[in-house]
């Protein structure tokens, strides 16, 4: 994951005739692998889900097993990406207002959740909280439940999504250095009050775009959550392993249809996050005129 | 402009205190239970362990494939880059929005997807059948599954790039009688290669731990087809919990170095 | 400010977890393994009928489905089952092995070794049987390709490869070399190794991957009957393996939840007629006489062995066959 905040305008000097021959190429090129590469395999999703029609495909998704699911998807997102949120900003002040020792390893620290296995991420919290693991006696005297059930999962959810936030915010605040939170404090505003009308505005954009796509894989997830999750049907299966569930009983349509409700979201998400940055781009613009 | 720490600046102390706080609690902690969990292995346990050969096909497996799907990455994405900063075509805005879907697709139905269009009843699976090759449930299948899910890192990491070279440069080459190609070999790659690295290293790293959309399309066969991720599944099933702890730290332990020489790449490119 | 609203909403939904609901005492939970999910639908019908039949409030069954060795695993980490119903009975023992969850001598807790219904192993082929597939021996063939889920994961594959090795025990006199011999060759040729059983029928019936599927004798017939018949047939070999899928009540567990009546309820209602009937419609083999008889004309009569004749138990045969460095992963490493 890395800041895509590019995309500034594309160097127009051709329309489409007059294009040299190597141009033309490239750009077929591309077209063929974007197209081969990822427009393929979300025909099949679509395709195959509405094979029987659309009635299938509607009733499949207002189950009440994938209306559950969806509830606890909900509820997955709905704290973890505040969490991070809040924690990315934190880490995203840290990292760029300061200079101090060991910063690197502190980036590198927060990166880590984004290439651990998704596998590794759920077998620590079975070691920490399964009845066999350190906290599993302790848990089990008082009668709560973390792993193969909501917590668990929500945990699960919560450090795999670390990183994204504060990696979108990272490069954007450094860039931005700290001349006008200076400025502010200079004319008497709290730190607070700092935050809220000088920084906070300056980062709104990046923010949100952060949000979206810790959204995005928050709500994706499924070889963490899959081992934490114990697959009771109604109660602790969220979309994706819904999805794997339906797969597994022969319910291939329904399966499809499932899965292209959570690529619908994708999408969505996708154009959030087109808008989000189209702002931030425009943002950058104006205050280079400045 | 100097980025020395700003006594003016309140909330230092705050965010590094939190930052810590959370990370430890969500992050370091779990993963310290992992590595003392390894702890009840002596060194040479651990050691036969990983050298186990079925754990070696699966890590040549898991390297093998998130490195070749890198490598396809690496061609594709900078090919993608290229075309999305520099030339304005017919449905661009929509590429450049749907790079991201990889990122945004869960990784089960990508899975899915991609086993029914590769397996041999599929759309291109068909095809290869008639042409004489398998591409489900061989490496070549769990290679394009990890190109589809890394597929917007190396696009992504170069974009910002490409586009702050400014085209004048290579005008500038051309005009000294450069050809194109010793104008991108002389001229652009050295600016490029950092951010392509950064990329390369992103997607593999990411690939050697992918699960979901692998898991479908793999084949799962011991020796063959069994990545590692899979691998650490079937110990944990067989109660072997240290087994699947020592393969889980020395995943770790790549995929840690690996972001480390990420950030201090990133860090050169940062400070020239 | 947006900003604020948005954090507002989430903190609300943050809050709705708190409310999820507590588990009550007429809650069950059944963890199961992977091809018993159409079975314990049907089941949990007809328990909730006859138990609120006998004055009870309603109960809601909630099933939890997946390769029996994960599932056991999952309850030994804290899965809170009531009961198990899982695909072998060394799946089970692991419950006791590791945090004794239930006695030593859970076997023997109810009739016929605590399992109320049987299957067996048998193949299903493409319409038409293209390759002849008739027996065992013909799975070894050159060119026939065998899809068969992975033993380490699967319970049912491990009764695949037991149904094997009985057949080529008896076809080479007890000769261990030639047997082995020959179940190496048999895992030459399986192309998918899956996870769990029924990952390997959606390998086999809907990506078309194998001439041949190893498979329990009701994951077969479902196969059949999901598919229509037409593309499908089943093929019974000379012998097969008796699979006695066992379930039993996780003690821990119930008594913290104070659910052990109802726990055992459902299962003895499994021994019931109306239980074994809705087995036998689901097809698994009864063990009552007089519903087998009612359904004779659905399983076909074969030679059938028992891990307790041919391999001595499941304490003796899950190390020698499938535990770390056994035959299983012998064969695999030959390779």
């Amino acid at each position: 994951m890395s800041s895509s905040l590019s995309s500034s305008a594309p160097f127009s000097l051709s329309k489409s005739q007059g294009r040299p021959l190597g141009q033309r190429l490239l750009i077929l090129s591309a077209w063929l692998a974007f197209g081969l590469l990822l427009l393929l395999p979300l025909y099949v999703v679509l395709s195959e889900a509405l094979k029987l029609g659309f009635g299938t495909f509607f009733s499949a998704m207002l189950e009440p097993d994938a209306l559950a699911a969806m509830q606890l998807t909900l509820i997955a997102v709905g704290i973890s990406v505040p969490l991070n949120l809040v924690f990315g900003v934190a880490a995203a002040w840290c990292v760029s207002k300061y200079e101090f020792r060991g910063k690197s390893l502190l980036i590198t620290l927060i990166d880590l959740p984004f290439s651990v296995s998704p596998v590794i991420a759920g077998l620590i919290y079975v070691l920490m909280f399964g009845a066999q693991g350190w906290f599993g006696p302790w848990l089990l005297d008082r009668d709560l439940q973390i792993i193969f059930a909501v917590p668990g999962i929500v945990l699960a959810t919560l450090f795999v999504t670390v990183p994204f936030v504060a990696r979108e915010l990272i490069p954007l605040m450094q860039e931005q250095g700290t001349q006008e939170e200076e400025a502010a404090r200079l004319l008497g505003a709290s730190g607070w009050q700092m935050f809220w009308h000088v920084t906070l505005p300056n980062i709104k954009w990046g923010l949100i775009y952060g949000v979206v796509l810790c959204t995005a894989r928050a709500m994706g997830e499924f070889g963490a959550v899959s081992v934490v999750s114990g697959h009771i049907r109604g109660l602790t299966n969220t979309l994706p392993l819904h999805v794997e569930i339906l797969y597994n009983e022969y319910n291939h349509v329904a399966a499809f249809s499932v899965a292209s409700l959570l690529l619908v979201m994708a999408l969505f998400i996708l154009l959030l996050k087109q808008w989000s940055e189209s702002r931030i781009n425009r943002q950058r613009h104006n205050s280079a005129e400045e | 402009m100097s980025r020395r720490t700003s006594p003016v600046i309140p909330g230092f102390g705050l965010t590094l205190g939190y930052t810590l706080l959370y990370l430890s609690l969500l992050v370091l902690i779990p993963l310290g239970a992992m590595f003392l969990k390894t702890t009840a292995l002596s060194w040479s346990e651990f050691i036969a362990v990983i050298t186990d050969t079925r754990v070696l096909a699966a890590l040549q497996l898991s390297f093998g494939t998130a490195l070749a799907a890198a490598l396809i990455n690496g061609v594709v994405g900078t090919l993608l880059a290229w075309v999305l900063v520099r030339y304005t075509f017919p449905g661009r805005k929509i590429m450049e929005a749907m790079i991201d879907l990889p990122f945004a697709l869960p990784t089960a139905v990508a899975g899915i997807a991609l086993t029914a269009l590769y397996a041999p009843s599929g759309l291109i699976g068909q095809w290869a059948t008639d042409l004489g090759f398998k591409i489900a449930y061989t490496p070549l299948g769990i290679s394009l599954a990890l190109t589809f899910v890394t597929l917007p890192f190396v696009v992504r990491t170069l974009q910002p790039v490409l586009a702050d070279i400014p085209r004048e440069v290579e005008e500038a080459a051309a005009c000294l009688g450069a050809n194109p190609w010793q104008s991108f070999r002389y001229v652009l790659l050295p600016a490029l290669l950092p951010a392509w690295l950064t990329g390369f290293a992103l997607a593999f790293a990411r690939g050697v731990g992918e699960y979901g959309s692998v898991i479908f399309i793999a084949g799962n066969m011991p020796m063959k087809t069994e990545i590692l991720p899979l691998l650490i599944m079937v110990k944990l099933d067989q109660y072997d919990y240290t087994g699947a702890t020592a393969i889980g730290v020395l995943m770790l332990v790549v995929s840690f170095i690996l972001l480390l020489l990420i950030n201090l790449l990133q860090r050169r490119i940062a400070t020239p | 400010m947006s900003l604020r609203r948005f954090t507002l909403a989430a903190l609300t939904s943050a809050l709705m977890v708190g409310s999820l609901p507590a588990s009550a005492a007429t809650e069950l939970l059944n963890v199961s393994y992977d091809p018993t999910r159409e079975l314990y639908v049907e089941y949990n019908q007809a328990f909730n009928r006859y138990w609120q039949s006998k004055g009870h409030e309603a109960v809601k069954v909630q099933q939890s489905h997946g390769g029996s060795g994960k599932q056991a695993r999952s309850v030994i980490d804290g899965l809170r089952a009531d009961v198990v119903t899982l695909a072998l009975a060394s799946d089970i023992d692991a419950l006791y092995q590791n945090g004794k969850l239930i006695p030593e001598n859970w076997q023997s807790r109810l009739p016929n070794a605590s399992t109320p219904y049987t299957s067996t192993i048998v193949f299903l082929v493409r319409k038409g049987n293209p390759k002849g597939i008739k027996d065992w021996d013909d799975l070894v063939k050159p060119g026939v390709e065998v899809i068969t889920p992975n033993p380490k994961t699967s319970g049912g594959a491990r009764w695949n490869f037991l149904g094997a090795w009985a057949y080529a025990q008896k076809k080479f006199a007890n000769d261990e070399a030639k047997t082995r011999a020959f179940v190496t060759q048999l895992y030459k040729q399986v192309p998918v190794l899956d996870t769990g059983a029924r990952g390997s029928t959606i390998t086999f019936v809907n990506n078309k991957i194998g001439d041949v599927l190893l498979a329990w004798e009701n994951e077969a017939f479902l196969a059949l009957k999901e598919e229509g018949g037409d593309n499908l047939q089943i093929v019974v070999p000379s012998l097969s393996i008796l699979a006695e899928p066992p379930v039993t009540v996780v003690d821990k567990n119930v008594d913290r939840k104070g659910t052990r009546e109802l726990a055992e309820a459902y299962l003895n209602y499994l021994y019931s007629e109306e239980g074994q009937r809705i087995a036998a419609k689901n097809f698994y083999r009864p063990r009552n006489a007089k519903v087998a008889a009612e359904f004779a004309k659905q399983f076909p009569t074969l030679e059938l062995v028992t891990i307790d004749g041919a391999f001595g138990g499941w304490k003796s045969a899950q190390p020698k066959f499938f535990g770390d460095g056994g035959i299983f992963d012998q064969i695999y490493r030959a390779k």
